[in-house]
């Protein structure tokens, strides 16, 4: 059903559907849950990402280990008026940038996020979908249809490559979310299925090889910061692909590279925090610290 | 057509050597969900679904809990919540359950007594595993599970015999004499009430002793057939276990 891209766009072409549509249709073919009970879910998903953006920007919480907390909220209003801002600043851009961290801290607090792929990568697509359909003012059935791909694409990652850190890195996680978000960003602004399959290939390129290197094996440093960054790449690859560029290598191809780089990645990298920047001087202070075994409470 | 990736794919999701496991369709709700309390889909969710499943073992709250956690879950337990997911499990808070974050206070408050050790489980575990041994009332049980990734468990041991268990049916379980008979007497007690297996496990420690039996059911069992089940002579402990995962 869902074993390649490559296939699911050319039959989309095929019968004039988007790639969100096809999805839907798919999933409704397997007889899980019927149609209306698939676009209830995704409704929900949604709904629970835009709590976790709303929650995570008030910028009042605190990560378990006391290690991150509060950046959304510098990204978003919370800024000192006299310092320079960014060339981006007040645009889409650092709204997408702020959606990503702030679920992803809501979720480094134990707060309700969606796990999209997985939790250690849900910050990504709230980020770009959300961030698309505000500034566009899409509604909830295009945003639905959106992850609907995102789903899709996840899918097909997860049958030909994988999913987890610890099978397959950061570019497992934060990198499969970049182009699921990158997928979807197209789908809800109209673009093909082929564009959605080349946004895809443009933002996986860009995050291949990317370690799971998490201080103390916890899901927050780098990973909050690395959701951001992977928010940027979908939306490098949105552009790229909606202005006609087409990447070189198929799909299922750039899939299939990610899952061998993987399989071969060391396992100091694939979140046993044995290598990275989890085993830096201060990666390894902050984690003795911070890591509060089962005889203290954790602090912060 | 991809039988090298299909392979891999099931064995990423292998578990424990020997332990087989061939997960259902993939859906694109597995991949844009659960939605759940963070920080990790196998130290926080899992975690919880492997509470729940204690529970549903002894049919409500236990009075106490000593919760084990080995490999990983021992190293980064405290710090991905993993101890506040199991007993929040306990408790009978789903994954998606913001109380999670409060489970051991509210455990104190409720009358749950809880004993966390980290433990060096013999044989050959999943990183991702706990025991967790619970009484409530009179009945005491000791389950082994594993966390496997994506918020999806694998309940390894009850009382020591060894399962099978995805907690992704709803799932009866006993302990009975290992005499001939009891399969037959189950299966048609369930088929006359019209209820579907999907899959079926006995397995005994040694010949002549106890069996333990394991049905999970594509629907919660019916009243019927859960009173012919539990009128068997030869049947002891009888639950029924809601879907955890």
């Amino acid at each position: 059903m869902y074993e390649s891209l490559q296939e699911l766009v050319d039959r989309a072409e095929a019968e004039g559907l988007s790639l969100g549509e096809l999805a839907l249709r798919l999933e409704t073919e397997q007889g899980l849950k019927t149609r209306p009970e698939i676009e209830a879910a995704l409704g929900r998903a949604l709904e629970v990402m835009r709590g976790a953006v709303e929650r995570g920007l008030a910028g009042d919480l605190r990560s378990v280990s006391g290690l991150v907390g509060g950046d959304a909220a510098l990204l978003g209003t919370k800024r000192g008026d006299s310092a320079p801002v960014g060339p981006l600043a007040g645009t889409l851009f650092t709204e997408v940038l702020a959606g990503a961290l702030a679920v992803q801290e809501v979720n480094a607090a134990m707060g309700v996020i969606v796990a999209a792929p997985t939790a250690g990568g849900a910050g990504v697509l709230p980020g770009v979908l959300l961030g698309i359909g505000r500034r566009r003012e899409i509604d909830d059935g295009a945003l639905v249809r959106g992850l609907a791909t995102a789903g899709l694409v996840g899918a097909v990652v997860a049958l030909r490559a994988s999913l987890s850190g610890a099978e397959g890195g950061c570019q497992a996680e934060t990198g499969a979310a970049a182009a699921m978000a990158a997928a979807a960003g197209v789908e809800v602004l109209g673009g093909t299925p082929r564009q959605a399959a080349h946004a895809a290939g443009l933002t996986m390129q860009g995050t291949l090889g990317l370690v799971c290197d998490p201080l103390g094996g916890l899901v927050e440093v780098p990973c909050v910061y690395r959701n951001a960054t992977g928010a940027a790449m979908a939306l490098a690859g949105i552009e790229m692909a909606l202005a006609g560029i087409e990447f070189p290598i198929p799909i299922d191809e750039v899939i299939d590279t990610m899952g061998e780089i993987g399989r071969t990645m060391d396992v100091r990298y694939r979140e046993t925090a044995g290598g990275g920047l989890a085993a830096t001087p201060t990666g390894r202070r902050l984690a003795r610290e911070r890591l509060v075994q089962l005889k203290g409470k954790p602090r912060g | 057509g991809l039988p090298a990736a299909r392979r891999r794919f099931v064995a990423a999701l292998s578990r424990p050597r020997g332990a087989r496991y061939f997960p259902p369709m993939v859906s694109l709700l597995d991949i844009i969900g659960p939605v759940m309390v963070g920080p990790s889909s196998s130290h926080t969710a899992g975690a919880c679904r492997m509470g729940l499943f204690a529970r549903g073992l002894l049919g409500g709250t236990p009075d106490a809990a000593k919760i084990e956690l080995h490999g990983s879950f021992a190293r980064t337990g405290v710090g991905h919540g993993t101890d506040r997911a199991i007993a929040g499990g306990l408790l009978g808070f789903p994954p998606d359950d913001e109380r999670l974050r409060q489970s051991l206070e509210l455990a104190e408050g409720g009358g749950l007594a809880l004993t966390f050790a980290n433990a060096k489980l013999r044989g050959e575990h999943h990183p991702n595993t706990a025991r967790i041994t619970a009484t409530r009332g009179d009945a005491t049980v000791s389950v082994t599970a594993s966390s496997l990734g994506a918020g999806r468990i694998l309940v390894t041991a009850i009382d020591g015999f060894p399962v099978e268990i995805t907690g992704a049916y709803p799932t009866l379980v006993f302990v009975a004499r290992d005499e001939p008979g009891i399969v037959a007497q189950v299966s048609s007690a369930l088929a006359d009430a019209g209820d579907n297996i999907a899959t079926m496990r006995v397995s005994r420690r040694k010949k002549g002793g106890d069996a333990i039996h394991i049905y999970e059911l594509d629907t919660p069992p019916s009243a019927t057939a859960l009173d012919l089940i539990g009128r068997i002579p030869a049947v002891r402990t009888l639950r029924a276990i809601e879907r955890v995962a």
